[in-house]
């Protein structure tokens, strides 16, 4: 497999990922700027924080209200992870790793990208939001079904998964890191019962909201949600279970190469040092320490991959 | 020179005969056709189209008004091309002969010269000939193959008439569209091919890929092939990718490939590997920055170098354009003759050579009845077609001529066969051609059956290249 390949299929799948996070994030803060009765279009700016855009928007823009910020998440053509611009570096991607992927799972990616294109090509109506959005969930969940059913089981598919679950650590990251202060014992003693209202949002853009209260119950404290979501090896947006996946993905790939490359060792000493820890130590060391900690890491490990297996030179 | 009067010829429909007949090979396909109703034809056409438009298969096409390049969906008609066996076998052994010949014109010439010696061919028109490639000379390619796939463009004029217009021997492409409409065609009408037997086209790439194996430097039972593209903003990408995975070889591009040790390598996740045949679809000049056009990004340093060593097979050799030039072309009857000593198969178009004094005369007197071609030019541009030029352009190429004629052939007007296309209510003639492709290894040569058919969807007009408004067909080889 060519390393051009392997750097082709991994971004693919990190776009991918993206995209649907974009979808989820626009489509929770929706619900939660309808659903609250003191919400106001500022809320709109920590969304823009989540993703990491929130200085490039105000730079273009006056003021932040949530028709320009829904508008700009969606089709701005500068801002690089834009539900658009993902969906074209998904499909570039595609293109050039066709060889790779099944003809089922390109057909899926390029009838998405013709479908996304031209309902993107005007500004999207409120009222069509929810309809975009969940189209937007489709296309995604069609290529990933695509790739599930109809990929092997070899090299390729272990690139593909890493690229998913190297982005979706980093999207659950950012979300955490936004609203870390809401967790910090000072606003919400240790032991007492979270305001809820800010994390449905959160637990809402990750699909997880009934799952946190499966298994924390209808109430839950801020170290059980950062407990849900950070160490949790059942849920599948958790860092322990992404990162675990990568873990199995590289291990995976060292049987058809080399053995301990080096990306191999991070990521054990990722889970490790840090995920393999009672919560309480993580606010011992300062949540939002550890996520910043976290996000280097992960990018980190992210480029050590792109060096073991040759992405570039 | 025999020069037919085309201009007395009426146009043969391949489909219906003068009387209004439907022709023998074509009866099957009309009864069925007759039977359907036109909101379910009008219907899978819709599908063909949603078809092509899913797998993403495009050409870039230059939009004049524009001055944009916009990726574009080639036209597909799904009324097939249909030829009987007999009629085929004529047209197969005519393209082997002039596959075999090709090949074995461009080991002379890049060798021993024997057919400039016998005077057969004008030295000058070789040896001042920008296709003729002077890092060629002495070097021979693995198995002595140069036009390993050659794609030449054939015209029909009558039911027995074939003629060859120009014999594609770089890197003919189209092969993808061939294959991808038998798909089209046996997805939106499998009942047609359970009625009638059609001979397959699949197993091109089975053939492709064997030719390219047993065109390797060496016979170790291991061979690493790949396609080198120049990228996906390539016009023919979709055909890289395409060849690519049915073939299931890599496709790499220039910058996965590296020379080491005198070997190319290509970068894989486990490191460097060494390949030992590179389908190439970039153009001579772009393939090694160190060797031809340094500023070329597309190419690999050094592999000429490894070429020349032995140590690598390029496919098609570099320097087969002088085989495909028009001013060679019109050679070609010798060329046949030379080297097989056997009369041509397939007729030539006649041709004449601007840079004679006498054809020239001839061609500056008759403009307004012949087609005038740039030497190097392609893809049916910068040409004239005298009947349907106008005053100015006829002035305009009369003054290009006389400054510079060898720059010029001119052809007469053939009246090129025409099918019928589906033009929304009911069948309507078009001009058609068609581009069988041949594949030549060391031990055999294949040709396809049938090939890809392209046909000019504007009324009366006879340019079928899809930058130019053609589209494609299937085309049918009848098993008997």
């Amino acid at each position: 497999m060519l390393g051009r390949t392997a750097s082709g299929l991994f971004w693919l799948f990190r776009y991918l990922e993206r995209m649907e996070n974009t979808a989820r994030l626009i489509n929770a803060a929706q619900w939660m700027s309808l659903t609250r009765m003191n919400a106001s279009d500022s809320d709109w700016l920590s969304v823009l924080n989540t993703v990491g855009a929130a200085d490039v928007f105000t730079a273009q823009h006056n003021e932040v209200t949530k028709a320009s910020v829904i508008d700009w998440l969606l089709r701005s053509s500068d801002y690089p992870s834009s539900l658009i611009n993902c969906m074209n570096a998904v499909q570039f991607n595609g293109k050039s790793v066709r060889t790779a992927i099944t003809e089922e799972v390109w057909e899926a990616i390029n009838a998405g990208h013709i479908d996304l294109n031209a309902q993107l090509k005007t500004r999207v109506s409120e009222s069509s939001l929810n309809t975009l959005l969940s189209n937007v969930r489709d296309i995604v969940s069609l290529i990933q079904g695509m790739a599930h059913s109809t990929m092997l089981r070899n090299e390729i598919f272990q690139f593909m998964s890493i690229g998913t679950h190297i982005e979706r650590t980093d999207c659950t990251l950012r979300l955490l890191d936004v609203k870390y202060y809401v967790l910090l014992p000072s606003v919400s003693p240790v032991g007492s019962v979270l305001d809820n209202v800010q994390w449905e949002t959160i637990l809402r853009s990750v699909s997880s909201l009934g799952g946190m209260k499966m298994t924390y119950g209808e109430q839950f404290s801020a170290p059980e949600l950062i407990d849900y979501l950070v160490l949790n090896g059942k849920m599948p947006r958790s860092l322990s279970y992404c990162l675990m996946k990568v873990s199995n993905n590289l291990r995976n790939l060292s049987t058809t190469g080399r053995r301990n490359t080096d990306s191999m060792m991070q990521a054990k000493h990722l889970a490790n040092y840090y995920l393999s820890v009672p919560v309480d130590s993580i606010f011992e060391y300062g949540l939002h320490e550890f996520l910043q900690k976290l996000l280097i890491l992960n990018s980190e490990l992210s480029d050590q991959i792109a060096k073991d297996y040759r992405f570039y030179e | 020179m025999m020069r037919k009067d085309f201009s007395i010829v009426s146009i043969f429909n391949e489909m219906e005969s003068r009387g209004g007949n439907v022709r023998g090979c074509y009866k099957a396909f009309f009864k069925w056709f007759s039977g359907e109703s036109l909101p379910a034809i009008r219907k899978k056409q819709k599908e063909a189209q949603e078809f092509f438009r899913l797998s993403g298969i495009t050409f870039i096409s230059n939009n004049s008004k524009q001055d944009q390049k916009q990726m574009d969906l080639i036209p597909f008609d799904f009324v097939p091309r249909i030829i009987t066996s007999a009629e085929w076998d004529h047209v197969d052994r005519g393209v082997r002969q002039r596959t075999g010949a090709i090949n074995a014109f461009l080991s002379d010439i890049y060798h021993d010269q024997e057919i400039l010696k016998a005077k057969k061919i004008p030295v000058n028109l070789v040896a001042h000939n920008p296709a003729f490639l002077d890092k060629m000379i002495g070097l021979s390619p693995p198995g002595n193959i140069y036009t390993h796939i050659v794609g030449s463009d054939i015209v029909r004029t009558d039911p027995k008439t074939y003629f060859v217009l120009e014999d594609n021997a770089r890197t003919p492409s189209g092969a993808s569209y061939m294959l991808e409409n038998r798909e089209a065609m046996i997805n939106l009408f499998p009942e047609l091919f359970s009625r009638i037997k059609v001979r397959p086209v699949q197993d091109y790439t089975r053939h492709l890929l064997r030719t390219l194996v047993e065109s390797a430097p060496h016979n170790k039972s291991k061979v690493v092939v790949c396609i080198l593209t120049p990228g996906p903003f390539n016009s023919a990408y979709y055909e890289h990718a395409f060849l690519a995975d049915q073939m299931g070889i890599e496709l790499v591009e220039g910058s996965d490939l590296r020379v080491r040790d005198g070997r190319v390598h290509v970068r894989t996740i486990n490191g460097f590997t060494p390949v030992d045949v590179i389908y190439r679809r970039i153009d001579d000049d772009y393939i090694d920055p160190l060797n031809f056009n340094s500023d070329s990004l597309l190419g690999v340093p050094g592999l000429f170098d490894v070429y020349r060593a032995g140590r690598i097979s390029i496919v098609n050799a570099p320097g087969t354009g002088i085989a495909d030039d028009k001013s060679i072309y019109s050679y070609m009857p010798e060329i046949i003759q030379f080297y097989t000593g056997e009369k041509p198969i397939l007729d030539n178009v006649p041709t004449w050579r601007c840079s004679e004094p006498d054809s020239l005369s001839y061609v500056l007197d008759n403009l307004d009845a012949l087609v005038v071609k740039e030497v190097h030019g392609s893809g049916g541009y910068g040409m004239l077609i005298g009947p349907n030029s106008t005053k100015s352009m006829r002035k305009y190429f009369s003054e290009r001529l006389k400054a510079k004629p060898e720059k010029y052939i001119a052809q007469p007007v053939l009246p090129l066969s025409t099918m019928p296309i589906f033009g929304g209510k009911n069948l309507t003639p078009r001009h058609v051609d068609l581009r069988p492709f041949s594949l030549m290894s060391p031990k055999e040569i294949f040709v396809t059956s049938g090939g890809l058919t392209r046909v000019a969807l504007k009324k009366g007009s006879l340019v079928v290249n899809s930058s130019q408004g053609g589209g494609t067909k299937d085309t049918w080889v009848l098993e008997d």
